[in-house]
């Protein structure tokens, strides 16, 4: 049996003596697509943050492709993992396009930030998947949110991990861009063998991705098992404390959720 | 390719002053006073001892002052942040006026007292701020900015409480290390700057690309591979001190840091592969001409150069301000 692409053991993080993540243990399969899903606050995010050692002062133990976190550097912590942050940050990046994605390939240069060879057939290759050659002269901060979000894709690309870490990636995006970003998502997935791990509020989206599911409700895992098994009022309620109506796809067959609420103060 | 032009040009105008600002001033010297020196002639005395000796500290300091400024901006991703802004500068003036208040006139290795205390001044203010953020273990930028900002308060009013009650005299030396001069004879001082800028400029350097990422954002920066809190210190920590060791010598000629990158990253763009070199050419012109300016402006009488580059300052920051979007590439 090969070694998993990332194996969390009893992971907790508390910051000012305020408990974030509690005892979080998971392991992600090479290859698999995971959602990680909760209420706001659940301590989501915060997860991802700890794997890309972007959140420090967590305790428990992490094992990237069978490598312990600890002994790598965060240049080589960078080769086997990408991030992509949520959308929506206030930042204004001057940066053209390409200029963007060939910084992503910083995990890879040589002294003085020089360039390999191959890079500019891999920045290529992230530019195209991603759908992003349109623009890629122009500076990222006249993009709209969508476009900017497939950048981002591009850039986590252009990395070269092969795990990809995804916070909320389609928050605030329209549907065209929804969509767009899920086909990117998926070609990722099928061209690459990337593992997926997805952090989303979204129990839609979620169940659409497929794949399996860790839930955390106030930093404590309550709930792991196939995207399909979610569609289920008590699984729900534990995960979110709300009530949920089931409503059945007949283009996917799957059972899909609406929040209790909608429509009815109308 | 433009930005190579531009950074060409740049290299090209920085020599130029350089070469031509050592023969304005109030005093004329002829070209033939440096082609064929007369021993005695007051010309050539003036040329070797005086005019180019100040021009080189003018572009030693120029360079440094511009490129700290720089990695600042990128650090903290802020427009506003430079050494300066950050408390080095009120650092430096308190330490120049609390030597200048005990007396410390002596020199020391052949450093002067009151630089020795400009130069503590600034590393104070430094690990204050620096200090504070570790203290609170939150290094994010709003702590350091804030911390800076409060740094610069109070040390301003010390340096008030100093002046206040000093004599006439002493009351004018203090205010001579509130404004930065570039007044001094002899080729020591641009030779004991000289190696701490080449060292900074050479650290830049070699963390062009963490330059770029970081002044992108610090968790981006981490998830590309950046160690960003060492990297963090290490700057913020070698380029204080190169610029504590400019304003130990010049004082703090205001506005260099924050007007020089600004302008160049409008120029070349915001990659640090390209920033850099242009930046550091500029910023040494920059200084040079408006040295050049500041004393020849009222000859006989010459003005300290950071009167007149506070001068510019403060419409330039009105600038960043106001200017339409379009051109706004840095963001407030």
């Amino acid at each position: 049996m090969s070694e998993p692409a990332l194996e969390i053991e009893s992971l907790s993080l508390a910051i000012r003596g305020q408990a974030i993540l509690r005892d979080v243990s998971a392991r992600f399969g090479v290859g698999e697509t995971w959602s990680i899903i909760g209420a706001n606050g659940a301590g989501k995010s915060t997860l991802l943050k700890c794997l890309m050692r972007i959140q420090n002062g967590w305790t428990g133990r992490v094992r990237v492709h069978g490598q312990e976190l600890a002994c790598l550097s965060q240049r080589e912590l960078a080769r086997h993992l990408a991030y992509v942050p949520q959308p929506g940050g206030e930042q204004r990046f001057p940066f053209t396009v390409r200029e963007f994605v060939r910084m992503a390939r910083y995990p890879w240069a040589g002294p003085f930030g020089a360039a390999q060879p191959g890079d500019s057939e891999v920045i290529a290759h992230a530019l195209r998947l991603a759908e992003v050659e349109e623009f890629a002269e122009r500076s990222l901060d006249t993009l709209s949110g969508g476009e900017r979000q497939k950048v981002f894709f591009a850039a986590a690309l252009a990395q070269g991990g092969n795990v990809l870490l995804l916070d909320e990636p389609t928050a605030f995006l329209d549907y065209r861009h929804q969509a767009e970003v899920a086909k990117i998502i998926h070609a990722l997935h099928r061209e690459r063998g990337a593992t997926i791990v997805v952090v989303t509020h979204d129990v839609n989206a979620a169940m659409l991705m497929g794949g399996a599911v860790l839930a955390l409700r106030d930093g404590a895992l309550v709930w792991s098992g196939p995207a399909r098994a979610l569609a289920c009022e008590q699984t729900l309620g534990l995960i979110f404390g709300a009530t949920f109506r089931l409503l059945d796809d007949p283009v996917t067959g799957l059972r899909l959720v609406a929040p209790q609420g909608a429509g009815e103060y109308r | 390719m433009r930005p190579a032009f531009w950074i060409g040009l740049f290299a090209v105008g920085s020599l130029a002053t350089v070469v031509i600002a050592p023969f304005i001033g109030a005093h004329p010297v002829p070209l033939s006073a440096v082609l064929e020196p007369a021993t005695g002639d007051a010309a050539t005395m003036i040329f070797w001892n005086i005019r180019l000796p100040r021009v080189c500290l003018a572009w030693i300091a120029g360079a440094g002052l511009a490129v700290g400024g720089m990695a600042f901006q990128a650090l903290f991703r802020n427009p506003l942040a430079t050494p300066f802004t950050l408390g080095v500068s009120s650092g430096a003036s308190l330490g120049a006026a609390v030597a200048v208040r005990l007396g410390w006139g002596a020199a020391w290795l052949g450093v002067s007292g009151v630089s020795v205390g400009a130069m503590a001044g600034a590393v104070l203010a430094i690990g204050i701020v620096y200090g504070l953020t570790r203290l609170r273990r939150d290094c994010t930028t709003g702590t350091m900015l804030l911390a800076g900002v409060a740094v610069n308060f109070f040390f301003s009013s010390l340096i008030l409480l100093l002046q206040y009650t000093a004599n006439f005299y002493d009351t004018f030396r203090i205010l001579r290390w509130l404004v930065g001069s570039l007044q001094m004879v002899g080729f020591d001082a641009p030779l004991r700057v000289a190696p701490f800028v080449a060292g900074g400029c050479l650290l830049l350097a070699t963390l062009m690309a963490e330059l770029n990422l970081l002044s992108v954002g610090e968790e981006l920066a981490a998830s590309r591979g950046v160690a960003v809190g060492w990297i963090k210190s290490v700057l913020f920590l070698a380029i204080s001190g190169m610029v504590g060791v400019i304003v130990s010598v010049c004082g703090p000629v205001g506005f260099v840091g924050l007007m020089c990158p600004h302008i160049c990253r409008l120029i070349v763009g915001p990659d640090h592969r390209r920033l850099l070199p242009a930046t550091i050419f500029f910023g040494g012109a920059f200084l040079v001409a408006s040295d050049t300016v500041a004393r020849t402006l009222f000859a006989p009488t010459e003005l300290p150069v950071g009167i007149f580059t506070s001068f510019f300052g403060g419409p330039f920051f009105l600038w960043l301000l106001l200017r339409p979007p379009q051109y706004g590439k840095i963001s407030a």
